[in-house]
């Protein structure tokens, strides 16, 4: 299978990705929106390990890192969102504008 | 005891200084431990600078108990220490004043007390006074010459009398003031040398230092506005009345016993042997101020009214005469003024020791308001009669050698000296001499005699204390002993002062001839 | 002889002794001070002897001397040496020195009882005597001149014993300052004669004067200067004016210090260092001049007071002079003999006088008279000594003031003008003296009692004091036979200056006699016998009495020439000086730094410097309040942003590449 059919398909995850982040209000939609991105790096990842000479499976080893952090980051993230609905009783992004000038 | 040659004077120089860190790590409410500090590391600071002086040969005129260690060796600043004849009278003084402060301070504390900060700062100020007579690195030594201005700047301000602002800020600035030229003279100095150097004793040696006339003029007049002003000599002294008049009694007793001998000391080590040419040239003008100080301290006691300021006068024309010595050039000239410094120290100290006392038991020193103190104090105006008159010159005491040898050298100064000037300036401080007695005799006619007046004739005053005897009979001591036994000084300071002569000789061949007969070498050529 | 130097140790091991621990003895000091004296006492009449053995055994004899070593200074440690130097003058001087001093001392046990400083008067009795004593014993002029200041401080100290009142010691200070004033000269005498001779020790800078080393106008210099310092310690013109007040001290310390030994320090010093004054003509003249002048001035002053002890002091200055215009003569030996015998003859009057004033509880002897009856011993002796005095013979002053007259005498027969001036003043003065001798005896001790009998009882004092003073009279009477005229002159033996021996000349004596019995006979008529009656104020010679009164107006003129401008105005002015131009001087530019300080703070600092660092912040916030609006606080949009720049820089890469 071409590397390039791979590639095109982790563009569209990550396109999907892009438009989930900068476009849903919810918050929680927002974050699986960034763990569409980090899957779709992930897949890059694994497909460009099989371009490199070497048979290690470093780009596998990467992805294993991402997944990692992603899962802790979305712990994180999810548990700020959780503690925003308990203050706000919302989870709409339009609403948190704590940084407003 | 080789530990002495080796670790002596920076003991005495430091030990003070580890005493104010223990009295530092002490609670300010245990008064009685804090004293005992302070007085233990006073004590420990004498009993070194007693063993240097047993370990110092007088037959040596050079400098002894060296050490030279790297300090900053970006700019070539070394911790370099030593002593010759010159200085190790004034540095065993310094601490032995201290001390003896220390003990007076056991009972006298002036307000707002406080004797951890108090002593501290005294302990502070003996720390730079020893620094300052072993110093042979010029940033050393105004690192320590510096050192001594901030707590006595507190010790006045502080504890002083009612005007200590005016009187602290006043003789700081005015110091500083000095003391900014004297560092402008040794940077000077440093970049005037090849190789550059801040070493006292390197910049003596032929070939090191290498100044246009013009240029070391300048150098020599910067480092002695710097001295001048400590001495302090004519007209630079108005900053002293004030100070000692609003110090606190062992302040004023420190200041006058050895921080004014800083500035003679100053010409002594530093102006006169590296740069013998210009203090040649500005020798007469040294002499004529030394001999305006004489007649114009003089003139100014007799219109005192307040004991310690006529005290303060009174140091005027005697570091007059002092610095009279030093104008001559010779080596008896700086014998006498070594000896002018001790003698002065110890009993000008006493005096003010006494001004401090005589205003703690009246709470006033007008001299017209304590007529008759002998009826009440019988002992203090006896040891008041005693100083006045060691003070003003007395053959047999301490006060005697100094002036009576200032006034020798005048007579035939150094060869290339006006002869002329010289005499002149000797007439003039010998009738200095006889208005010192005049002003001391009338003070002690106003003070000790007469009937007492209604004023305390109710008051139950107490005479001499315990603790203040323990405190003055060293000096009183001190002062019969040097009176009958000059030796004691003058054995330690001949050969180092024959030297400097040597010294300033061989600095200036083209020195003109002395005058034609000379029966008598005192000049040492 | 060796040992000798014990003499003067003793009093001051005396002295301390007594300051410290005198209070708590029983005899509250005083014994201490009589036993060191009178062991010093003995031991000078044991050198004594031994002197004038070794003066008659050995031709060669000059003086015995032993030193060690003071202190050293100038290059190659030149030695100032403490010694003593015995010979005959000095053993003389310690003779009168320990016997008046032991004499006062017993005296002072009486006069003195009951004194509120009595310790300390003992104390200061006892260093005076071992500061006279190293005076007269030093073999260097440095030692001499810290004996002659210690004299000096002494004498301050117990003429003002009585210092409750103020005109006490105003006299303290005025004696001091004075012969302070002298001294200066002296010191500078000391100065010249150490340049020139490279020495301070006495025998050597003779030795160098003897062998005519030093030039004659140093010498003259040296000398002139020396005897500054003898004028003022012996009260001679125009330095006398101290002595007479003095007498404001104690009687006893009046006939030791201001009689016997202190004032004869500067007669002392000039025939000690005679060989100086030997070789200069122009230093004798003056030596001769000043004393001849002293001699007259002060007799006539002493011919007017009421004060007997003003008399007596201004006897002494007179006296003083004799010796110092004898040694102006080269009389010598004479000079010193009249130390000796004065010595006696005056104590024993200032003494006498105590006696009287203890009795009559008054100096003046307008409020005495007729004591004889009253006081035998004291009136006696007291006799005797005026007798010695005015020279009668065969009493103790005859027999040196003939010495004098004839010494000067001699001088003029040899050609010297100035040896006439002298033999004349001292004939004039040796009358005056006779004169004003019998006008004080006559005033104080016959005629009628003018005292006021209802409160004043004199008698006779006690055995303390009536002892010294027959001790005293018999000196007095006898102590002029070692030195009679002519070959029998034992005194001149043992205290000669070169070989003069002036032969015995009865015209002289005659003169002298003349002069004495004349003087006495003139004031006895006037003054006892009332036979010559005359008011002088109303004679035209009123404005002589005046100016002796006035004592010549030089108290007067010192003190409104010299002390009071000093003390007040120029003090005043040093001061103003000090406070208004100096210190105004060291303020002004305290307060010229600050003004200029202010100046840069609120003209330059505050609107320039820091307006233009406050001006940058301020255009900063400006610019932010504008800007802030840009934040929304909308995550999303800054999302948006970031992507659009990602992308954009991502674009503009790309196209860069292609």
């Amino acid at each position: 299978m071409p590397v390039q059919w791979v590639l095109l398909l982790s563009t569209f995850l990550f396109s999907v990705g892009v438009y989930g982040v900068l476009s849903r209000r919810n918050a929680v939609i927002v974050l699986m929106s960034i763990e569409v991105m980090l899957n779709a790096v992930n897949l890059n990842l694994v497909a460009f390990n099989t371009m490199l000479p070497s048979q290690r499976p470093v780009g596998q080893i990467f992805a294993l890192f991402v997944i990692a952090i992603a899962a802790a980051e979305l712990g994180v993230g999810l548990a700020i969102v959780l503690l925003v609905y308990r203050n706000r009783a919302t989870v709409s992004i339009n609403e948190l504008n704590l940084m407003k000038w | 005891m080789n530990w002495v040659d080796r670790w002596g004077v920076t003991l005495t120089v430091f030990l003070p200084t580890l005493g104010v860190a223990l009295m530092m790590l002490t609670p300010r409410a245990k008064d009685g431990l804090i004293k005992g500090l302070a007085l233990l590391a006073s004590a420990a600071a004498l009993l070194t600078s007693l063993l240097v002086m047993a370990r110092f040969d007088s037959s040596d005129p050079g400098m002894q108990f060296e050490v030279n260690v790297r300090w900053i060796p970006s700019i070539g600043a070394n911790y370099h220490i030593g002593l010759d004849g010159i200085a190790l009278p004034l540095f065993v003084l310094s601490a032995f004043m201290t001390f003896l402060c220390m003990v007076y301070s056991l009972w006298h504390l002036p307000e707002p007390y406080n004797p951890k900060a108090f002593l501290a700062l005294c302990l502070l100020l003996e720390t730079g006074m020893t620094g300052t007579f072993v110093a042979l690195d010029l940033v050393l030594f105004f690192v320590f010459w510096e050192m001594v201005l901030v707590p006595m700047y507190f010790i006045i301000g502080l504890w002083g009398g009612p005007r200590r602002q005016y009187a602290a800020i006043k003789f700081f600035l005015y110091t500083l003031f000095g003391s900014v030229f004297m560092l402008l003279g040794f940077l000077a100095l440093y970049f005037q040398s090849t190789p550059h150097t801040f070493d006292i004793l390197a910049l003596q040696r032929d070939g090191v230092l290498d100044v246009p006339v013009g240029i070391a003029n300048l150098i020599f007049l910067g480092m002695g506005l710097g001295f001048a002003i400590k001495v302090p000599m004519w007209p630079f002294h108005t900053w002293l009345p004030d100070a000692h008049t609003e110090a606190p009694t062992v302040g004023s007793v420190l200041l006058a016993a050895v921080m004014l001998k800083m500035g003679t000391y100053g010409f002594l080590r530093i102006s006169i042997p590296i740069l013998p040419g210009p203090a040649r040239t500005f020798a007469p003008l040294i002499g004529v101020l030394a001999a305006i100080a004489i007649i114009y301290g003089a003139l100014n006691c007799l219109a005192q009214s307040d004991l310690k300021r006529l005290v303060a006068f009174s140091s005027v024309g005697h570091m007059g005469f002092v610095m009279l010595g030093i104008a001559t050039m010779t080596a008896s000239g700086f014998n006498a003024a070594v000896f002018g410094m001790v003698a002065h120290g110890i009993i000008t100290g006493m005096l003010f020791f006494l001004a401090g006392s005589i205003h703690e038991r009246y709470h006033t020193r007008e001299i017209p308001e304590l007529s008759g103190m002998s009826h009440q104090l019988p002992r203090m105006a006896g040891i008041l009669a005693f100083c006045a008159i060691a003070s003003l010159g007395l053959p047999g005491l301490a006060g005697f050698w100094g002036e009576v040898m200032a006034l020798l050298s005048s007579y035939r100064p150094a060869p290339g000296l006006s002869t002329t000037i010289f005499r002149t300036l000797m007439v003039v401080g010998g009738i200095g001499t006889v208005l010192t007695a005049g002003y001391f005799l009338w003070m002690l006619q106003r003070v000790n005699m007469g009937r007492l007046s209604e004023k305390w004739k109710e008051k139950k005053l107490a005479d001499v204390q315990p603790l203040e005897f323990a405190s003055w009979i060293p000096l009183l001591l001190l002062v019969v002993l040097l009176g009958v036994y000059p030796r004691l000084v003058f054995d330690a300071t001949n050969p180092a002062s024959v030297r400097l002569t040597e010294a300033l000789t061989a600095g200036s061949e083209t020195a003109t001839a002395g005058p034609p007969q000379v029966s008598i070498d005192l000049i040492g050529r | 002889m060796a040992n000798s130097w014990i003499i003067p140790v003793l009093p001051f091991v005396s002295f301390a002794l007594i300051i410290f621990f005198g209070k708590r003895l029983r005899g509250k000091g005083a014994e201490v001070g009589i036993v060191a004296i009178a062991v010093s006492l003995v031991l000078s009449i044991l050198v004594f002897f031994d002197t004038i053995r070794r003066i008659a055994a050995e031709p060669e004899f000059h003086g015995y001397e032993r030193s060690v070593e003071w202190f050293r200074f100038g290059p190659g440690g030149f030695a100032v040496e403490l010694g003593i130097k015995v010979d005959g003058l000095t053993a003389v001087m310690l003779l009168i020195v320990c016997a008046v001093s032991l004499l006062v001392h017993i005296y002072s046990t009486g006069y003195m009882k009951g004194d509120v400083r009595y310790t300390f008067y003992f104390a200061v009795l006892s260093l005076f005597t071992g500061s006279m004593l190293n005076l007269v014993m030093a073999n260097n002029l440095l030692q001499l001149l810290v004996g002659w200041e210690g004299v000096g401080i002494c004498s301050y100290l117990l003429i003002g014993h009585w210092w409750e009142e103020k005109a006490n010691s105003d006299a303290a200070i005025k004696a001091f300052l004075t012969t302070r004033l002298g001294d200066v000269g002296f010191m500078f005498g000391i100065f010249v004669l150490f340049f020139a001779a490279g020495t301070f020790n006495i025998d050597d800078i003779s030795g160098a004067v003897a062998a005519g080393a030093i030039p004659t106008g140093i010498l003259t210099l040296g000398a002139v200067l020396l005897f500054c310092g003898a004028i003022g310690k012996s009260a001679q013109v125009p330095l006398h004016v101290w002595l007479p007040d003095a007498m404001a001290g104690p009687s006893p310390v009046s006939a030791l210090i201001h009689a016997a030994t202190m004032v004869v320090a500067g007669v002392y010093l000039v025939a000690r260092m005679f060989e100086v004054f030997h070789a200069s003509p122009v230093a004798l003249s003056e030596v001769a001049i000043i004393g001849a002048i002293t001699m007259v001035i002060a007799a006539l002053l002493a011919l007017v007071q009421d004060d007997i002890k003003r008399v007596l002091a201004y006897s002494t200055i007179s006296q003083l002079a004799y010796m110092v215009a004898g040694l102006g003569v080269s009389a010598y030996t004479g000079a010193v003999f009249h130390i000796w015998t004065h010595a006696w003859f005056k104590a024993l009057l200032f003494l006498g006088a105590g006696s009287v004033i203890h009795a009559v509880h008054s100096n003046n002897m307008s409020s005495m008279g007729g004591l004889r009856d009253k006081m035998p011993v004291t009136s006696a002796t007291f006799i005797v000594g005026g007798l010695a005095l005015a020279a009668f013979p065969p009493l103790a002053g005859f027999f040196s003031k003939d010495e004098l007259v004839l010494g000067a005498y001699e001088s003029g027969r040899h050609g010297s003008v100035l040896g006439w001036f002298v033999f004349l003043a001292m004939l004039v003065t040796a009358f005056l003296t006779a004169c004003y001798v019998a006008r004080m005896l006559a005033l104080t001790f016959f005629g009628e009692a003018k005292y006021d009998s209802e409160h004043v009882h004199p008698h006779e004092s006690p055995r303390s004091m009536t002892v010294p003073l027959v001790v005293l009279a018999v000196l007095s009477v006898a102590g002029g036979w070692i030195g009679l005229p002519g070959e029998a002159n034992l005194f001149g033996k043992w205290v000669h200056f070169g070989e003069e021996h002036p032969a015995f000349n009865p015209l002289v004596m005659l003169a002298s006699i003349a002069a004495a019995v004349g003087g006495f006979g003139v004031g006895w008529a006037i003054f006892r016998l009332g036979k010559v009656k005359f008011d002088i104020l109303k004679t035209p010679f009123a404005w002589v009495y005046r100016l002796l009164q006035n004592k010549y107006y030089l108290d007067d003129i010192y003190m409104g020439l010299i002390v009071r401008p000093i003390r007040d105005q120029l003090a005043a002015f040093a001061n103003w000086s000090n406070q208004r131009i100096l210190d105004r001087t060291v303020d002004a530019a305290g307060i010229a730094t600050l003004a200029m300080g202010n100046v840069a703070y609120r003209g330059v600092d505050q609107p320039l410097i820091d307006g233009a660092v406050n001006g940058v912040a301020r255009l900063m916030g400006l610019a932010g309040a504008k800007l802030r609006f840009w934040q929304t606080g909308s995550v999303q949009r800054y999302a948006v942003a970031l992507f659009i720049g990602v992308a954009g820089f991502v674009g503009a890469f790309v196209i860069a590449r292609l």
